[in-house]
């Protein structure tokens, strides 16, 4: 009986739970071999000699930790600022986009807010070394953060917008008609209904400023690093164990902010 | 989007309608700086002269485009032929992007339409699971998959362990390896697109072809997919364009052999090429293939929700 009825369970198809299961080893298995191996005792990333936290403590204290540390401080700096900046600016924009009515440029408006998204990363890259170098702007941390702050922001308005739309326009009304300002409007009303939209948004540009390589690699400094262009550097020499204790420490930050960002949006949805 | 502000609109002004124009004008001016100017002038460089050693010259020249289609010989005097050198970089990169994308394509159909006709309750876990390797830094997912497919590592041992290769299987600097690199850089992005439109479909539909006696998979093909088709392209697309310009997995996993677009103007930029105009129109030429496949795309889109409304 069971068996009949799953045959005639238009559903389900054999073989797509196999390959889901699938989907998520091929997801996993790479991250996973990386993180055992981040504590192999051994020397060469080839043998296996036993557990050990001996590379953790490497790019803490090695020879190469100086290098690093200022690396990672650099990307912790321009993501906090880049993902801070972009915040507000996405936060205004979609409080102008969706909750000042209709106009003329919205199409353009937003079709420049997602111009980022839409530009090969690469592309975006050159034209942003071109565009500094034409007005003479010297390439280093500065111009790491402008270029991080202009391609986070469609990645933080994205949830914010999501979640102003889910409000209902009707309370505002209500705190108009009750003698509210408009900023007593925004700041009190507003800002309180979008804030799980707000943090998602910063925590979203805060790992996407975080990741980037391609771009910063483009426009930052000779000599200037930030986390990523630093691991790229040294993956070129061939991959080394404490390279992996630092992958491992940043895939770390990255699932952490996502769940972060996932509970908060979700902790939401049942209120 | 667009039907949010249709609601109030029309007697009682919007709160915020007065102020519009300040809430907006911070975005307008950092993208207008940052990323709108920089792409007009990258189209400006794209016809510039190249200076000798990196930078330019403010002359008009097609030179740019100029070298990307056309071989003039060493000194430039020759009978202009069509230079294959690029056109086929570009070929080479339409072609792995290609090939990525049907082996996202075959992964993630199947999983997204699982995760959508799971109880409500545990999907949003399985899209969580999905959603979280996109998160990881790019880079170290590309090292990841450098780790597991060198000669000495993991995937290799594991097989030789098993008895199934002899000696190492050449997997990394192989046009392979920058396939499955593609692949599981954008995997995520196939899977999201098709579960969102699977999960709208109406199951009657596929309930009512069964009645009619049809089996499962015409059901699945000439039912479902019709209908969840938007999902697909969408899918399609969101792993096709960035594979196209992608740089870290065909440099990391490609090797020297297995050059792609984004190397190409990497090289101009960043290596020892140094030529600017070049690598701008090169990059100008990837921009307009993307915006054309991203316009066709809305095209069709737009399209098909003007049949629906009618």
């Amino acid at each position: 009986m069971t068996n009949l009825s799953a045959k005639l369970d238009v559903r389900s198809y054999t073989g797509f739970r196999a390959i889901t299961l699938l989907c998520l080893v091929i997801l996993y298995a790479p991250l996973l071999v990386v993180t055992i191996y981040s504590f192999n005792a051994s020397q060469s990333i080839a043998v296996w000699e036993g557990f050990s936290l001996r590379w953790y403590v490497d790019v803490f204290t090695g020879p190469e930790s100086a290098k690093f540390k200022l690396a990672a401080w650099n990307s912790f700096v321009i993501a906090i600022i880049a993902a801070t900046v972009a915040t507000a600016i996405a936060t205004l924009a979609a409080t102008g986009m969706i909750r000042a009515g209709k106009f003329r440029f919205r199409t353009l408006s937003f079709g420049l807010i997602s111009l980022p998204l839409m530009v090969p990363e690469i592309v975006t890259a050159v034209a942003t070394l071109i565009f500094f170098n034409a007005i003479g702007v010297d390439r280093g941390l500065m111009t790491i953060m402008l270029a991080h702050i202009a391609f986070c922001i469609p990645f933080a308005y994205l949830p914010i917008s999501a979640r102003m739309q889910g409000i209902d326009e009707s309370v505002e009304q209500a705190a108009l008609d009750l003698y509210a300002t408009r900023r007593q409007v925004f700041t009190r009303i507003l800002l309180p209904l979008m804030a799980p939209g707000v943090i998602s948004g910063f925590l979203l540009a805060f790992i996407v400023s975080l990741d980037d390589f391609i771009i910063t690699n483009f426009v930052k400094g000779a000599g200037v690093e930030t986390l990523p262009t630093a691991i790229f550097g040294a993956v070129k020499q061939g991959i080394k164990p404490n390279i992996m204790a630092i992958s491992t420490m940043l895939l770390g930050v990255s699932v952490l902010m996502v769940t972060i960002s996932y509970f908060v949006s979700k902790s939401d949805k049942t209120t | 989007m667009a039907a949010t502000t249709q609601n109030g609109s029309s007697a009682v002004s919007s709160t915020f309608e007065k102020v519009r124009t300040w809430l907006l004008l911070p975005s307008w001016i950092v993208l207008g700086a940052l990323a709108l100017v920089p792409v007009l002038l990258m189209l400006v460089y794209s016809f510039l002269t190249k200076e000798f050693r990196g930078g330019i010259i403010w002359e008009f020249s097609l030179s740019g485009y100029d070298q990307f289609f056309f071989n003039r010989g060493l000194f430039g005097d020759e009978a202009p032929s069509i230079e294959w050198t690029y056109i086929s970089i570009f070929w080479r990169s339409f072609w792995q992007a290609g090939a990525a994308t049907l082996l996202s394509l075959a992964v993630g159909f199947p999983t997204a339409y699982f995760i959508a006709t799971r109880p409500a309750g545990s999907r949003a876990i399985w899209v969580f699971l999905i959603t979280i390797p996109y998160w990881v830094n790019l880079l170290i997912r590309t090292v990841s998959m450098k780790f597991l497919l060198r000669d000495q590592g993991p995937l290799n041992e594991s097989l030789m362990a098993l008895g199934m290769i002899d000696s190492p299987l050449q997997l990394i600097n192989t046009n392979f390896a920058v396939q499955i690199g593609l692949f599981y850089s954008y995997l995520p992005f196939m899977v999201l697109p098709i579960y969102a439109a699977v999960e709208r479909y109406d199951f009657s539909l596929s309930e009512a072809a069964a009645d009619l006696y049809a089996s499962k998979w015409a059901t699945l093909r000439r039912v479902l997919l019709p209908v969840v088709k938007p999902g697909v392209i969408a899918g399609c697309i969101l792993v096709f364009v960035p594979s196209l310009g992608s740089f870290l997995a065909p440099d990391l996993l490609g090797g020297a052999k297995n050059f792609m677009i984004g190397s190409l103007i990497e090289e101009q930029f960043k290596g020892n090429a140094g030529n600017w105009p070049f690598g701008a129109a090169a990059s100008m030429i990837l921009l307009s293939i993307v915006l054309i496949i991203l316009m066709l795309f809305a095209h069709q889109q737009s399209r098909r929700e003007n049949e629906q409304a009618c």
